[in-house]
């Protein structure tokens, strides 16, 4: 691993609802080197999303972070003020959304979104600013970008958008990039070509990326790394080859059975029983317990811990032997 | 109807308070006053709220709080009948729209529409002046400026129900037009009835008094806020109270219906 | 183009339907326009002479064309009453009604914008209560009692205003702002009212938007992100409201423009009422009901400018 960009060291997220904390993030620690893509991987409801605001210092106001530490370049985003953020978010670390035909301002013309990133961080003048949005826009794959600076949003496909929605993220030259599934909403010919465009970017930038999905099969395409989420906690951790070759954790099992692939053309695909426990409803012992297949009575009573099941490789399971 | 949610949203709760106090003054106006609405009293005109004219006296020497309470008898009845046209017309004329669809809907929706270009009481102001003012002019006039509110709802309560799975089966079982809108489309739509009802009920009252101020409305004998607010004019100067009093009723007898028809939707909006 | 078509098409047919309304109450409901207008105990002979002033012996259906055709040709009539053309008495009252809605909707807009921004910008338990008292009350204040309120407090009280009438722009425009600031005020509240809380909603909503996720993600600052992004999204719902308000601003300055003996559209049709004077009123109610339509019309107009989403649809 090459120096750490981004460490992130047992942090925990609660919600409040009504008088009450529910933790919906729990000993999350990891780290995300320079020009590395590390991609989350979960069920929707385990954390996902809420790990990349939390990174972004965009939690909705009933969460917050009750513990742990978050630090971008040894400074830590936690304890920064609102005047601190404004510097960060955007210029260091920038986002890209699932739905880019609601992410974007329908009333602005597209270029002017993304000069405006630029005019914001870079200390450019207006002229400058458009200019580097139009060699962004050409950067990032789209045509003819003259006349689409000035075109709105609903004149553009999902692809075009997303392709928009990239460009103002790498417009700045930021540290690190979080995608959080940047090809959910897209048709499937578009998601491989928007994959495509994100992992030649990260080359040609070397622009570090957070990748959030719910699908192992679009990781496996874009990231080095890997961890994979369930109910708030980190349940393993491990390169991508690495991980998919031998998996340890059960949920991690579940998950790669129920992927489609060329071999089990023709059969059911496998899905996990049972759902993502709620917020409300989560209880003692190992978060998977309620749906684990070879649960025993340890996992219903204590919370596992991350332990070392390889080179680089974690994984929190009782079953598992350290 | 959810009582439990209703009773715990504070628009409801003082909407129904307000109004529930309006009604007890109206029952007790039936039948006791403390003095004749109309019994003037020539040595006490224009006299301060006191322990013997809590409200004071207006110009003629008439118990203003007497002339107040016996105006809920007539807020009322105009809101409880205009309300009673506009939905009966409105629901007829929404249903026939939004069942029969096509032209029929086109029509019936652009002369709702039409409404919209009689601004405030001019539509109301239009028929009492062919017809003449009176309190049942009034009544009627203000009905059909209710009529659109209701026929909108009632449309667009056909059109979305029309469609659903539990009409389409109640159809296949050859229940008849009359049970499908009873049984199956009027109790879907009745919660955004109720609350244009309690709005229109305020609209009313609004509008009657505007009528009533410009002579146009309520006519004596029958007792008006809105005449009152008329007579008490000139007097703004040398009986605040009797201006500031009249204005406060009608304006927490408006409240009230509003507040009512706010907490409805509330309820009924969150759930679904 | 086809969008200005159909909008012009519908603004035609509103009209049309609109001026059938007005000539069935005036002059098809009353069975005989002549007997309001003299009422009850009119004789027979002058009945019979004002029937054929008004050309009552002819069919309903040709009055109305030929009325249709002189008024659109400017050829309003004459009142009864003043025995002038009503082309002239309108030329003199419809300044005074358009002077008190541009003046009550600018009032709205001063004051109702930057308020529902602020409540939006700091939304807290008291702001919100403050709020909901305010835009109740508004909403639910008769605005002609609002008027005597005000009469009270900066007429009566402090003497900053006029009780009552009205001073030409000509004679004295200070005159004139004075005489006309206090109605403009009472009309006004309920629409601040309802501006308020209307731009507060909106603007909570879109404060949930993806995009305003994604402004927050560049690092803008809450403050460009509501002038910059969230402000402008809000004003095409609260254009609706405002197209409304002025319907309503005309429709209470019927009412408000008497309390203040304002020489308006408003004091001139119950003027006509008393005088029973059906040509006049005929004609002044379409009027008002045709700058009524011809606001909403231009209201759509604007929603395209505000909105290019719409350029394309439709």
């Amino acid at each position: 691993m090459t120096n750490s960009l981004l460490e992130m060291r047992d942090l925990e997220v609660a919600f409040t609802l009504g008088k009450q904390d529910y933790p919906a993030l729990q000993q999350m620690t990891f780290q995300i080197g320079e020009k590395e893509t590390v991609g989350i991987v979960g069920e929707s409801g385990c954390g996902k999303s809420l790990t990349s605001l939390s990174i972004m210092g965009l939690l909705p106001g009933t969460a917050k972070i009750t513990k742990g530490e978050i630090r971008l370049d040894g400074k830590s985003l936690v304890t920064s003020s609102a005047q601190q953020w404004s510097g960060v978010r955007g210029k260091d670390i920038t986002m890209i959304f699932q739905d880019p035909m609601t992410a974007l301002n329908p009333l602005m013309p597209v270029g002017k979104q993304i000069a405006e990133m630029a005019l914001l961080h870079l200390g450019v003048s207006r002229k400058e600013a458009r200019q580097l949005a139009l060699d962004m826009m050409a950067k990032v794959g789209l045509s003819r970008v003259d006349r689409l600076y000035g075109d709105y949003p609903h004149q553009l496909s999902g692809g075009m958008m997303q392709r928009i929605m990239i460009a103002m993220a790498l417009i700045c030259q930021p540290k690190l990039l979080i995608a959080d599934e940047p090809t959910t909403a897209l048709d499937v010919t578009i998601q491989a070509q928007i994959l495509n465009l994100l992992r030649d970017m990260n080359h040609s930038t070397g622009t570090a990326m957070l990748f959030i999905s719910h699908d192992l099969g679009v990781i496996r395409e874009v990231c080095d790394r890997v961890i994979v989420m369930y109910a708030g906690y980190m349940v393993e951790e491990a390169p991508v080859e690495e991980l998919l070759d031998h998996p340890r954790h059960p949920y991690t099992a579940g998950l790669l059975q129920s992927l489609p692939g060329a071999d089990k053309r023709g059969r059911i695909l496998y899905t996990i029983p049972g759902r993502v426990p709620p917020l409300t409803g989560r209880r003692t012992g190992c978060p998977f317990a309620g749906r684990c297949p070879s649960a025993t009575a340890i996992c219903a009573a204590e919370v596992p811990q991350m332990k070392k099941a390889g080179e680089q490789h974690l994984v929190r399971c009782h079953l598992v032997a350290g | 109807m959810k009582w439990k949610q209703l009773v715990r949203n504070k628009p409801f709760v003082i909407g129904a308070s307000l109004i529930g106090l309006l009604l007890m003054l109206m029952v007790m106006s039936l039948f006791y006053t403390p003095y004749g609405p109309n019994e003037m009293n020539t040595a006490m005109r224009l006299a301060h709220p006191q322990p013997s004219h809590w409200w004071g006296t207006d110009n003629f020497g008439r118990d203003i709080f007497s002339r107040i309470v016996e105006g809920t008898q007539t807020a009322f009845l105009i809101g409880v009948s205009s309300v009673a046209i506009g939905l009966f017309f409105g629901l007829f004329i929404g249903a026939i729209a939004g069942y029969r669809g096509g032209w029929t809907d086109e029509v019936l929706m652009r002369l709702m529409d039409a409404k919209l270009a009689f601004p405030g009481i001019l539509l109301a102001i239009m028929l009492v002046s062919v017809f003449g003012p009176g309190l049942g002019n009034t009544i009627v006039a203000l009905g059909l400026m209710s009529i659109p509110a209701f026929a909108r709802i009632a449309r667009s309560g056909f059109i979305q129900y029309k469609e659903f799975n539990f009409v389409k089966a109640a159809v296949a079982r050859g229940a008849g037009a009359t049970r499908i809108i009873v049984h199956h489309i009027l109790p879907n739509i009745a919660s955004p009835i109720i609350v244009a009802a309690s709005l229109r009920f305020s609209g009313s009252i609004l509008a009657e008094a505007g009528l009533s101020y410009l002579g146009l409305g309520v006519q004596p004998p029958d007792p008006s806020w809105g005449r009152m607010l008329s007579e008490a004019q000139p007097f703004i100067v040398n009986a605040p109270w009797y201006v500031l009093i009249t204005g406060s009723v009608i304006t927490v007898m408006v409240l009230g219906f509003n507040l009512l028809g706010d907490g409805i939707r509330d309820v009924y909006d969150n759930k679904s | 183009m086809r969008f200005y078509i159909r909008k012009l098409a519908a603004l035609f047919l509103t009209v049309l339907l609109v001026s059938v309304i007005t000539f069935l109450v005036f002059q098809v409901l009353p069975g005989d326009p002549a007997q309001i207008v003299l009422g009850v105990d009119a004789d027979a002979h002058q009945l019979a002479e004002l029937r054929k002033t008004m050309g009552l012996e002819r069919p309903a259906a040709e009055r109305y064309l030929s009325w249709i055709k002189d008024t659109s040709t400017g050829e309003l009539g004459t009142s009864l009453r003043y025995q002038r053309p009503v082309a002239d008495i309108l030329q003199e009252r419809l300044p005074v009604t358009i002077s008190l809605a541009i003046l009550s909707l600018g009032l709205t807009l001063i004051i109702g914008l930057p308020l529902g921004i602020y409540i939006a910008r700091r939304d807290g338990k008291i702001s919100a209560l403050f709020l909901s008292v305010l835009t109740q009350l508004g909403v639910a204040v008769p605005s002609f009692w609002l008027a005597f309120l005000l009469i009270l407090i900066f007429s009566v009280t402090f003497r900053l205003f006029p009780t009552y009438g009205y001073v030409p722009w000509h004679e004295s425009p200070l005159g004139a702002l004075k005489s006309l600031f206090l109605p403009a005020l009472a009309l006004a509240i309920p629409g601040i009212a309802v501006v308020i809380r209307y731009l507060r909603n909106t603007l909570l909503d879109q404060s949930r938007m993806d995009y305003v996720r994604t402004a927050r993600s560049k690092g803008l600052r809450e403050r460009s992100i509501m002038y910059r992004h969230m402000l402008r999204n809000s004003l095409i719902p609260v254009l609706t409201i405002v197209g409304l308000l002025i319907a309503d601003t005309l429709g209470g300055s019927i009412v408000v423009e008497n309390v203040f003996a304002l020489p308006g559209l408003g004091n001139l049709l119950i003027t006509s009422i008393g005088t029973r004077d059906l040509p006049l009123l005929q004609t002044l109610v379409l009027y008002i009901a045709f700058i009524v339509v011809c606001i909403n019309f231009i209201v759509d107009m604007l929603y395209k400018i505000i909105d290019p989403r719409i350029r394309l649809k439709r």
